[in-house]
């Protein structure tokens, strides 16, 4: 459905690299999600993929079209949702549905099966400008303008950024529907954690793709035991665990260290630097209250595995 | 067709949904004819006057009066010396100081003629000049007038003396001067500025971006948005219309077909530096900064104030490129004076050939940029 060949686009006449030779497949129907920090270049793609930003090097094709020859059909079958709000603020919420409906030459009552469960939920604000909505309510919006054409393909560019945790998951089982209506889904996000609600990722740092499967893949690549580590006194924990001579990594991830050991894949510890010695060792500099035990990795503790090799 | 007209519908819309620039736009006219043409004024009056009188005959003291009951002159000092009366110049009380020789009376009725000595503040510049030309009028006026009263042979040389007739604004009514030019900057301020202003929001809120992937063309969302400005600029153009007739009783003695029609014209040219502006601008503000420039400058040199025609030939040239000099023109030409197209062709050339050259270079600068 969308085809990426070796990408690459710089800005400010190729002094700063925003992606670099990226590769892609994204099959129909599926629901794809692109992980990546702030500055990776997710943005970039979803540009050059919707028609906005020419390429310097490579081509890609949505829905068998290509990308600059083709834009006027791309245009024609895809929907797009930037990052940032950018419908218009001084028109009601109806107003904008109708204006991008009819824009498309279609109707709100043509594609209304298709927004319907998420525009039931706004509708009572209909006539309110969208200026005027929560930050909830304008992605809803946003989602119905970007649908109401019924395209084939779907780009979010971050749409839970900056959204609360409640309707951060209603959002995703919107999106769990819309894969269920056929339609292919590209979304992206800085959330490790919304990775597991796709089928497919790809991890992207620094314009490059790390990696791309789904997440039990990306998961089961781990190459190592990791622990998780606790105490009351975590700072003193992080700083004791990253001078214990077995440390390979550690990280803080809420209350707990996630630790990886030297050699960890094979057990073959060094004579007291292993996941054994670490309590013991901890003890001796006043943590009494260390628990710890073995955990399985999750996307982030891949995507920083995967940043240091 | 059909994108465009609900384009259309949305900038209609957004216009009149937003009021503080329906104020601005509709106040705007009345206050500024309202206020302009009766202040700015170039007949100078009230011109502060020292005189230093020697003489102290009926003659001198004949001469002052006159000055002063011309109505352009206001006796601020009378003074015994002439440092005195050039203190009060310095001092910014009088504007200019007028030095009566002593035997002003003998030496006239001698010898036939003496001079009065004058000095003038030219810091104002048309104070000064037409000051000095009022004063230079008033006193060969009454040289010739003492000449005939005590029979003083007049010379022999015949003279030349010129009978002037001002036709067109035989009163030299100054609002009627200004009232059509004033609906020029008002006109050109609200539609270049305000569409440039428009079309960068869309880029500053990101909303073009959302248009851009729909299938809109460009030329439709460019036209959709050069509509709604157009039609702003005919109203607008006819509020102060309405107003200078109600208020200054300018009625335009030329056909009406002809000024909208020269002022379509005109909006289309300046709807391309408009949206020249707004390709050049990421944001409102450097749009407005970009277009404050524009108009500081068109307002100042298109003849507005000044004359055009006095300007030296470089700065004329300059002014050639700018279609509200030529709108100028054309709106002194039709309403006062009631020229038809033949009379303005050339103006009507110039303001097509610069708005079709700014029309497509914002056109091809936009693709470039957006």
């Amino acid at each position: 459905m969308i085809t990426i060949d070796k990408l690459t686009k710089t800005y400010n006449k190729g002094q700063v690299l925003a992606i670099k030779d990226v590769s892609l497949e994204v099959k129909r129907g599926e629901l794809f999600g692109l992980i990546g920090p702030d500055g990776a270049g997710k943005t970039t793609i979803f540009r050059i993929l919707t028609t906005l930003l020419l390429a310097d090097k490579g081509t890609a094709t949505v829905n068998g079209c290509d990308v600059v020859k083709d834009y006027v059909k791309i245009r024609n079958n895809v929907g797009y949702m930037p990052g940032r709000f950018s419908l218009y603020q001084d028109l009601t919420i109806e107003e904008n549905l109708n204006f991008f409906a009819t824009v498309f030459g279609t109707s709100i009552r043509e594609n209304y099966d298709l927004i319907k469960d998420i525009y039931i939920q706004i509708e009572p604000f209909k006539d309110r400008r969208a200026g005027k909505l929560s930050g909830g309510m304008k992605q809803k919006l946003a989602l119905c303008c970007a649908l109401i054409h019924k395209p084939a393909v779907l780009f979010l560019d971050e749409p839970t950024t900056g959204v609360d945790v409640v309707s951060r998951k209603e959002f995703w089982e919107m999106l769990a529907r819309l894969k269920a209506e056929g339609i292919t889904i590209m979304v992206s996000t800085p959330y490790m954690d919304e990775a597991n609600r796709c089928d497919r990722i790809a991890l992207i740092q620094k314009g490059q793709i790390l990696s791309v499967d789904t997440p039990a893949g990306i998961v089961g690549q781990f190459p190592v035991d990791l622990y998780a580590v606790h105490s009351a006194n975590t700072h003193k924990l992080l700083r004791e665990v990253r001078n214990y001579p077995g440390t390979d990594s550690c990280f803080a991830f809420g209350d707990a260290l996630h630790v990886t050991f030297k050699g960890g894949a094979a057990g073959a510890h060094e004579a007291g630097a292993g996941p054994a010695g670490l309590t013991n060792y901890l003890r001796e500099r006043g943590l009494a209250d260390v628990g710890m035990e073995k955990i399985p990795p999750g996307v982030e503790d891949c995507f920083i595995q995967l940043l240091k090799s | 067709m059909k994108t465009l007209r609900f384009l259309l519908e949305k900038e209609f819309r957004q216009l009149l949904r937003n009021r503080q620039l329906m104020r601005t736009l509709l106040l705007a006219p009345l206050i500024q004819l309202i206020l302009l043409p009766t202040a700015a004024d170039y007949s100078v009056k009230d011109i502060g006057i020292a005189v230093t009188d020697n003489d102290h005959s009926t003659t001198s003291r004949r001469l002052i009066e006159k000055i002063v009951s011309s109505g352009y002159f206001r006796l601020i000092g009378y003074t015994d010396g002439y440092p005195q009366a050039l203190k009060m110049v310095e001092q910014d009380k009088a504007d200019l100081a007028l030095q009566i020789p002593i035997h002003l009376e003998r030496d006239l009725v001698r010898e036939n003629q003496k001079q009065v000595f004058v000095s003038i503040n030219a810091i104002e510049g048309t104070k000064a000049n037409l000051g000095g030309a009022y004063l230079r009028s008033i006193v060969s006026d009454f040289d010739d007038e003492i000449r005939l009263q005590w029979n003083v042979a007049q010379s022999d040389a015949p003279t030349v003396s010129v009978a002037s007739s001002n036709w067109y604004n035989p009163y030299l009514k100054f609002p009627l001067y200004m009232v059509p030019a004033i609906l020029v900057t008002l006109v050109t301020a609200m539609v270049a500025m305000q569409s440039a202003f428009n079309i960068v929001q869309e880029k500053e809120s990101g909303t073009i971006e959302q248009i851009n992937v729909t299938p809109i063309r460009k030329h439709i969302f460019i036209i959709g948005k050069m509509i709604p400005f157009l039609v702003l600029g005919i109203v607008l153009f006819t509020m102060g219309l309405l107003v200078g007739w109600a208020l200054y009783g300018v009625r335009p003695v030329g056909s009406l077909l002809t000024l909208y029609g020269s002022l379509v014209i005109y909006l289309l040219s300046m709807l391309g530096l408009g949206l020249l502006l707004a390709t050049y601008s990421g944001t409102q503000q450097q749009a407005m900064s970009l277009s404050f420039f524009f108009i500081n400058i068109f307002n100042m040199m298109s003849g507005v104030f000044t004359a055009v025609d006095s300007m030296p030939g470089w700065a004329q040239a300059i002014v050639a490129s700018f279609p509200p000099s030529h709108f100028i023109r054309i709106m002194r030409m039709v309403v006062l004076k009631g020229s038809g197209i033949g009379d303005i062709k050339y103006e009507l050339a110039w303001m097509v050939g610069i708005g079709a050259i700014l029309n497509i270079w914002a056109v091809l600068n936009y693709r470039k940029t957006a």
